[in-house]
């Protein structure tokens, strides 16, 4: 007898087999009786897939078992948990497990829609000052006031590109 | 402006004068957004919550289209504001849920409101009566503009707007309509449309969205991707499927009242009897039968200026709004009767039904 299929949200036996198509995509998924009723499969109406995908595609192999997010000390332990991430830095740190998941949750893998220009260029700006005033702070401490009084003319610049009070 | 003051202006769902649309309701556009270098609200420390709440109300204020609004703390609401609030689609039952650091700048008119501090840092919504979804997206995208003039986005060229759940990542827009779809119910049909719409990757869901009931035969239909499409492209699938399955309901009236219309004129006859002598009523109960008399109106059998009265009722007679009208909080039991009151003194005066057809045919 083939062995029996394993739930893919706990480990029971699986006797609920599944298989959806959204946007021309075959999903399946195995569970067993009880996480079939709790996640609601047999209503078709109040029915998500993708929620159901994202548990079940947490489980296998463990690619960033251990690692924490430097920003906020999130861990994979807790997004299986969660289901959510605890800041925007995970998606740098647990891009392993994201990027996989993304194929079969939506419709590409790459964001084709708005983009908040506003705000990067903000972002940009911030950047350059932040990175002038460590090349300011550098000259005064050796003593190059010519590059000093250059850079700080360029921080008036950026200050002012920003509306903000130029440097004293 | 209060909360008290909000609660007792007309709102765009119950005074709406566009729900001239026989079936679609409502188009409401939401977008999550997280401002950068913070954690997420689910995982941020009490303090760090209220730090956002506070930044995120002030930026959200300023913008020109809250000009008049009113900024709230979950935590000052009283249970039933909280739940008037869900019953007129302006908090998620999610926020209504949460005890601290959480809230929600609303505008004077109801049709924006801004949840803050729910699942992402930002949930932005624009309702607007009727099936409007081009116009809704113009005005959302506009004020998602103006608040981002105010407060740094988290946002990844690859990934789109960065959100807590990973299903809301690229353009974190969920646009839904809901839909008034009777015929489809009483033919049994709905199964067969939920199935074709997951298919076109969009979900049917009830009123209050996920794991609600669809009591009055009302369902909200949304796109269930948000990466790999822009909002143009994702607002015109919608828009499409949407149409289609307005015919589909057209088709399923026409053929109703074509081969069973001793089954739908009876239908339509026992909910306005039961409206208009009734004694006790159930939200759902209530519901089916405002459905019916909806359905009604749309074939001819009342007149037309009686939507908006069913449309009112729709929310009315919902426990929130029933308690409210009634100035106290009362057993689902006590509520029965006083809903089947309500709702009599609101049928005494309403039109006779009239079954004989009508020489310009159903709309």
């Amino acid at each position: 007898m083939a062995h029996p299929l394993k739930c893919d949200l706990c480990t029971k036996p699986a006797t609920v087999h599944l298989t959806q198509i959204v946007n021309n995509k075959v999903h399946k998924v195995d569970l067993c009786e009880e996480c079939a009723q709790a996640k609601g499969v047999t209503d078709p109406s109040g029915f998500s897939l993708a929620d159901l995908l994202l548990k079940a595609s947490l489980n296998p192999e463990p690619v960033a078992a251990g690692v924490r997010c430097e920003q906020c000390g999130f861990t994979q332990a807790d997004f299986k948990k969660h289901g959510r991430f605890g800041c925007p830095a995970c998606y740098d740190t647990f891009g392993g497990v994201v990027t996989p998941m993304l194929d079969s949750m939506h419709k590409g893998t790459a964001h084709t829609g708005k983009v908040p220009q506003k705000a990067l260029a903000r972002k940009t700006l911030h950047d350059r000052l932040q990175r002038l005033e460590v090349d300011l702070a550098a000259a005064i401490k050796a003593e190059r006031y010519e590059d000093a009084a250059r850079t700080r003319d360029e921080i008036n610049q950026v200050k002012h590109t920003f509306g903000q009070q130029p440097a004293r | 402006m209060t909360i008290a003051s909000l609660i007792d202006s007309p709102s765009e769902l119950t005074e709406a004068s566009g729900s001239k649309t026989a079936i679609v309701l409502m188009t409401r556009v939401r977008l999550a957004r997280n401002v950068a270098g913070n954690p997420f609200p689910g995982w941020a420390k009490p303090a760090q919550r209220e730090e956002i709440l506070a930044l995120c109300k002030e930026a959200v204020a300023a913008t020109p289209a809250m000009k008049r609004s009113l900024s709230l703390s979950v935590d000052e609401l009283t249970e039933l504001e909280k739940q008037i609030l869900v019953e007129r689609h302006l908090i998620s039952r999610e926020l209504s849920g949460t005890k601290a650091g959480a809230g929600a700048v609303i505008s004077k008119d109801q049709t924006v409101s801004v949840m803050i501090n729910e699942e992402d840092h930002l949930r932005i919504q624009v309702l607007r009566s009727g099936f409007q979804l081009k116009k809704t997206w113009a005005v959302i995208n506009e004020l998602d503009s103006a608040i981002e003039d105010r407060l740094d986005y988290a946002y990844s060229a690859t990934l789109g707007y960065l959100t807590a759940c990973p299903t809301n990542l690229g353009t974190a827009m969920r646009a839904s309509a809901m839909m008034h779809l009777p015929a489809l119910v009483i033919a049994s049909q709905m199964e067969k449309v939920v199935r074709a719409v997951n298919q076109l990757g969009m979900v049917v869901r009830g009123l209050f969205g996920e794991g609600s009931d669809a009591s009055g035969s009302i369902f909200q239909i949304s796109n269930q991707t948000t990466l790999g499409e822009s909002e143009e492209e994702i607002i015109k699938r919608l828009g499409s499927v949407l149409s289609s399955i307005v015919e589909h309901e057209l088709n399923a009236r026409q053929k109703l009242l074509e081969t069973e219309t001793g089954k739908l004129q009876d239908k339509i006859g026992r909910a306005y009897g039961i409206l208009q002598h009734g004694h006790l009523l159930s939200t759902t109960e209530a519901m089916n039968l405002l459905s019916l008399i909806r359905l009604g109106v749309d074939l001819g059998i009342f007149p037309d200026t009686h939507r908006c009265t069913i449309d009112r009722l729709f929310i009315e007679a919902q426990p929130g709004h029933l308690q409210h009208a009634q100035h106290g909080e009362f057993e689902p039991g006590q509520r029965d009767l006083l809903r089947a009151t309500r709702l009599r003194a609101e049928f005494a005066n309403f039109a006779k039904p009239n079954f004989t057809p009508r020489s310009d045919g159903p709309n």
